[in-house]
């Protein structure tokens, strides 16, 4: 557990689905190191292309008590990741230092079995270049000593306008990430396979307001009280006092 | 999963192949220990040889268009330690060598005996490369069947049955095509491999439909809720993110109607087993007139079959990730 563990935190409360994410990712990573993310038949009846990063939405509960929950997908780096030992080449590596899963574009021979050890369908073979592609978390990004500090996050973190990304290492007990999912219950998706995926998302949450009955009516109203209570002697106790 | 015609020649054809050549080396064990009358020429080793070999190199090249980069296959021989699709790799090209070598020694007749036991059962060469082959094709039987077995995350092949099936049907069409070519070659062993063939159809007729009612049982673990993290009884995709296609959906959805789906299931229960059985069992009821055409025929329907079962393996597995696919809005 001592070991860097970059990730994602994605806060559904606070996602829009604007798909800026989507937009910023595509357009860093088609022309840095990780592109080209190919397209094919991009302004035709059935185009179709290579994303690192889908912004899916879905609807809760039964009209009219339904909540629309947009729902930002990216490869999650698990912990344990089932893709990797698979990979028949070695192409696909999961990094010592951060974590992060990648995959070696000129190992890589496009049998798609890493694909299908994906249970939640974060990888994309390319179309054109014919080998699997996935979220690299901005690697070619986030260690850039030429950008400003500030600068290196992945896209989709800087992209996003309500701050729903949190990017950091999970593995850091006092990162932000970190404490995100410690305060604001951080969960894993599809626990039930044991990837202990590195990204995680903060639930949805209300804010309500507990209204009591007897804080609708206050008993010690003046206005109410008044008229039926006989007036106090001028000696007697005052009305505060008489009310209890 | 959407099944890749690449894939299903792959495995039916190299399935077959080791049946076959697992067909020669049972009727050479039986010869030598005195089992069968003496074989009257070596055609049925060189013939089947041969033929095991055109096989595995077919199912080698067919094996070739499922990958997007088939120039940089050799790189795939270099993750044997945890990967079964690099383990098959590996074990394929050294089971054509020792057929290769197999077939070559039948055919020069060049077996210098290597061993005699007490009894006077002689071990010669071509017999021990027979036990290798014999070796490679099983763990072959096992790489290929735990291609799919070991992917936990598709239930329908996560099972010990997936290798067991892979085994059985590949020994079945390899002994029914052993019988036809006996029927060329080898008229006297027409009779031992039919019969094989008989019990290997039967008990693979049994280990898939033992899957395809397991299959039947199964509840998937994971749920859109598990998906997206959402605890309601009730969620449902609006959108998927995008209105095109994608890898996503193309790769994991056999875009097949459920009734084709329905008809496909009792019609490879009947190719693949039901006919060859009832042909086997015609050529071994019949005289030797006409049983080269009904063995021929046994493994051609078969082996049709055995193309629609490999479809509907694929087909019939569900991936967890298609619960993110479900709507385009």
């Amino acid at each position: 557990m001592s070991r860097k563990q970059l990730a994602l935190v994605i806060d559904l409360n606070v996602c829009v689905g604007c798909h800026a994410c989507v937009t910023s990712c595509k357009e860093w990573n088609t022309s840095g190191a990780a592109g080209p993310m190919s397209d094919q038949n991009p302004f035709g009846s059935d185009p179709s292309g290579t994303f690192f990063n889908r912004v899916q939405t879905f609807e809760v509960g039964e009209f009219p008590h339904t909540e629309t929950v947009h729902f930002p997908k990216s490869c999650l780096h698990c912990e344990d990741p089932p893709c990797v030992p698979v990979c028949p080449t070695g192409a696909s590596y999961k990094r010592e230092e951060d974590g992060i899963v990648l995959v070696d574009y000129d190992r890589c021979i496009g049998c798609k079995y890493c694909s299908w050890a994906c249970p939640y369908g974060a990888r994309e073979l390319d179309a054109d270049q014919k080998v699997m592609k996935k979220c690299t978390l901005c690697v070619d990004r986030i260690y850039d000593a030429s950008l400003p500090e500030i600068d290196r996050k992945p896209a989709c973190v800087k992209a996003c306008p309500t701050s729903a990304r949190l990017f950091g290492d999970i593995h850091d007990p006092q990162s932000e990430v970190s404490r995100a999912i410690r305060e604001q219950g951080g969960y894993a998706l599809m626990p039930e396979w044991g990837t202990h995926p590195a990204n995680h998302y903060l639930p949805r949450r209300k804010t309500r307001l507990r209204i009591h009955e007897d804080e609708l009516v206050r008993a010690d109203n003046p206005l109410r009280v008044e008229g039926h209570l006989p007036k106090p002697a001028s000696d007697a106790a005052t009305f505060e006092d008489a009310s209890f | 999963m959407n099944p890749a015609f690449s894939v299903i020649l792959l495995t039916t054809l190299i399935g077959a192949g080791q049946g076959l050549f697992l067909a020669l080396v049972t009727v050479q064990i039986y010869g030598v220990a005195g089992l069968l009358p003496p074989a009257q020429g070596v055609g049925l080793y060189v013939g089947g040889s041969a033929v095991t070999l055109v096989l595995l190199a077919a199912g080698l090249v067919s094996s070739f268009f499922h990958l997007g980069r088939p120039e940089r296959a050799w790189r795939t021989a270099t993750m044997w330690r945890t990967s079964w699709l690099s383990r098959e790799v590996i074990v394929l090209p050294a089971f054509m060598g020792t057929v290769t070598l197999y077939g070559l020694l039948h055919l020069a007749g060049w077996s210098p005996v290597l061993m005699t036991s007490a009894r006077g059962v002689s071990l010669d060469l071509s017999l021990a490369v027979g036990v290798v082959g014999t070796v490679l094709a099983f763990a072959l039987f096992v790489c290929t069947a735990m291609i799919y077995a070991c992917v936990r995350f598709l239930a329908e092949w996560h099972t010990p049955l997936t290798p067991l099936n892979y085994t059985l049907l590949g020994g079945a069409s390899g002994f029914t095509l052993a019988a036809a070519l006996a029927a060329q070659a080898e008229a006297q062993r027409v009779d031992f491999l039919a019969g094989w063939a008989l019990v290997l159809t039967a008990l693979a007729a049994a280990g898939r439909m033992a899957s395809l009612v397991r299959n039947a049982r199964l509840k998937p673990r994971s749920t859109i809720q598990s998906a997206i993290g959402v605890k309601h009884p009730r969620v449902v995709q609006r959108s998927m993110g995008f209105m095109g296609g994608s890898f996503n959906t193309r790769e994991f959805f056999h875009g097949a109607s459920p009734g084709w789906l329905r008809a496909v299931k009792p019609l490879f229960l009947v190719l693949a087993f039901a006919v060859p059985l009832v042909l086997l069992w015609l050529a071994r009821a019949q005289a030797a007139e006409g049983v080269g055409a009904l063995l021929a025929a046994a493994f051609a329907i078969q082996y049709l079959g055995l193309l629609a079962e490999r479809w509907f393996f694929f087909a019939q597995a569900r991936h967890p990730q298609n619960l993110y696919y479900q709507a385009v809005s």
